[in-house]
């Protein structure tokens, strides 16, 4: 596959963005190529958050812009999906495992088409994969967490996306939901799916990423893990957080899920 | 029993409240549905009190009472929206406000009218057994158009409701579906102007929603259990009202709360004892 003559996937340029008058992004530029893994790392109030909502077109960038394949954001309609963390779904909405996943098709069903034998059969499927079949005629609201996170999950399956964004994916989730997330992510790099995730996780996002983004409303650094996890960069991205060991080790006192983009 | 059931429809009259009644039990409940699921329960009252003055005006000009309750409904919710924008003031606070001014701009407008007592408490509580042919036929029409629209816009409503952010990455506009979706409930609640008024339609919107929500799994169940429950409530009410004399609005809505208790208890799985059971069990 030639990668190299085709713009990055993914672009930012100075991006800036907040709320009311708070300047959360500043300046935030990075380039993900053509079905790149990127683990988004940072202290509470990062603007982990933020990013997600500026990339999926929630919160509007106040300066720079999003290119996706080269066009700015929104020029392209169904090829970002996004897993959100699980406190910002209504779980009491009266909604069956199977119709959180259909929602995954509606991008390209457009306005009137009805959803045929193809989406009924990529549902299944996206079901299948995340081994929960046997769940689909159950309310949402009746799922453990780790059962729900795989519902989002599957939806993000069933849109066929470009690229994948997921907010905090393995805070709170059991050993199995963490696992199947990481197959899942697997199994999007072989279909050249450019995925984003955050995470509190440093050990993870060094093991299972190839890029890690270090961001505190800037980007502190972006590249191979064993180049970005400096103790100068940890100590400028988490400040008093960060306890500096002699033999050089460093220890990240930053266990919590995060709270940044709740107002309230 | 069958004399009992067919006596009340020999008045035409009666004919045609039931019909009203019924159609206005239906398109409650269905867009009602909404109202419960995204907690909208103090606007849908704060509407239906906001087109008091656009009634008593039309009253006092001759004019459409619908229409002038229609033009009311939507310039506040309009307004509503206006003032919560951007977070300047939180949106319960602008419905507060514009609810209790539209309210008491109505009531200042009709105490100008001489028959004072008598339209008001038909404004506030309903007259449905002085529904008119023209007035069923606009009923009809409205009603139709706000159900087929949310027939149409299904998905859109099901996703802005469920889950802004895959709105956003649908790229929906979500701004303009959410002032749609408050214009066909400001539809919905002048179109039962006539049958409860503006003091019960909020009962009509969220009690028979909120029952069929303790009954159901998925939106489309929950709608149509809804209007079950809302057609329902409008016959019973008003066969009530027939042989005990009592007002039909305050019936219809009483029977609706009946239903609503009902499934709050016995409901399969989220009533109370279901619950019970399942903690003990």
């Amino acid at each position: 596959m030639d990668i190299a003559g085709e713009p990055a996937r993914l672009e930012l340029r100075g991006v800036s963005a907040g709320y009311n008058g708070r300047l959360v992004l500043d300046e935030v530029s990075f380039q993900v190529p053509h079905g790149g893994r990127v683990a988004i790392v940072g202290p509470n109030g990062a603007g982990k958050s933020t990013l997600f909502k500026v990339l999926v077109g929630l919160l509007p960038a106040r300066s720079g812009g999003v290119f996706i394949h080269g066009r700015p954001l929104g020029a392209h309609h169904d090829c970002v999906a996004y897993v959100p963390q699980r406190n910002e779904i209504d779980w009491r909405f009266p909604v069956t495992v199977t119709d959180v996943v259909m929602m995954g098709r509606y991008g390209q069903l457009g306005r009137t088409r009805r959803p045929g034998k193809v989406d009924r059969e990529i549902v299944r499927h996206s079901l299948d994969q995340l081994r929960i079949a046997d769940l689909a005629k159950r309310s949402i609201g009746e799922l453990s967490g780790g059962q729900q996170q795989r519902v989002f999950l599957a939806r993000a399956l069933a849109q066929e996306p470009h690229i994948l964004l997921m907010d905090e994916p393995f805070t709170g989730v059991d050993a199995a939901t963490q696992e199947a997330t990481l197959e899942l992510l697997d199994e999007l790099h072989t279909r050249q799916v450019t995925v984003m995730i955050s995470t509190h996780d440093l050990n993870l996002a060094a093991a299972r990423f190839e890029q890690v983004l270090l961001l505190n409303r800037r980007v502190i650094a972006y590249g191979a893990a064993q180049d970005v996890f400096t103790a100068q960069a940890l100590a400028q991205a988490f400040g008093g957080h960060v306890l500096m060991l002699p033999n050089g080790a460093a220890l990240v006192d930053e266990c919590c899920p995060p709270d940044e983009a709740r107002s309230e | 029993m069958i004399d009992f059931l067919l006596r009340p429809l020999t008045y035409e009259f009666m004919q045609r409240g039931l019909l009203a009644a019924v159609m206005v039990g239906v398109l409650c409940a269905v867009v009602g549905s909404y109202v419960v699921l995204r907690g909208m329960a103090f606007l849908g009252d704060a509407l239906a009190h906001a087109i008091l003055p656009g009634v008593a005006l039309a009253y006092l000009l001759n004019g459409n009472l619908l229409v002038g309750g229609l033009i009311a409904a939507v310039v506040v919710a309009l307004l509503i929206g206006v003032f919560s924008r951007q977070g300047t003031i939180r949106e319960d606070t602008a419905i507060g406000i514009l609810f209790a001014a539209a309210l008491s701009l109505g009531v200042l407008l009709i105490s100008t009218i001489r028959t004072y007592a008598v339209d008001l408490t038909h404004i506030l509580f309903g007259n449905v057994l002085g529904v008119s042919s023209s007035d069923l036929l606009i009923t009809a029409v409205l009603g139709a158009v706000v159900l087929g629209t949310i027939g149409m816009l299904y998905r859109e409503f099901l996703v802005i409701s469920f889950d802004p952010v895959l709105a956003a990455t649908l790229r929906l506009p979500a701004e303009r579906l959410r002032v749609f979706m408050l214009i066909l409930i400001a539809l919905t609640i002048v179109v039962s102007l006539q049958t409860v008024g503006v003091g019960l339609v909020a009962a009509m919107l969220v009690t028979p929603g909120a029952a069929a929500y303790l009954l159901t799994r998925r939106l489309s169940s929950m709608m149509i259990v809804a209007a079950v429950i809302g057609a329902v409530s409008s016959v019973v009410g008003l066969y009530l009202s027939f042989y005990l004399s009592v007002a039909s609005g305050a019936a219809v809505v009483l029977t609706a709360t009946l239903t609503f208790l009902l499934a709050f208890l016995f409901a399969p799985e989220r009533g109370v004892i279901a619950r019970r059971r399942a903690v003990s069990g």
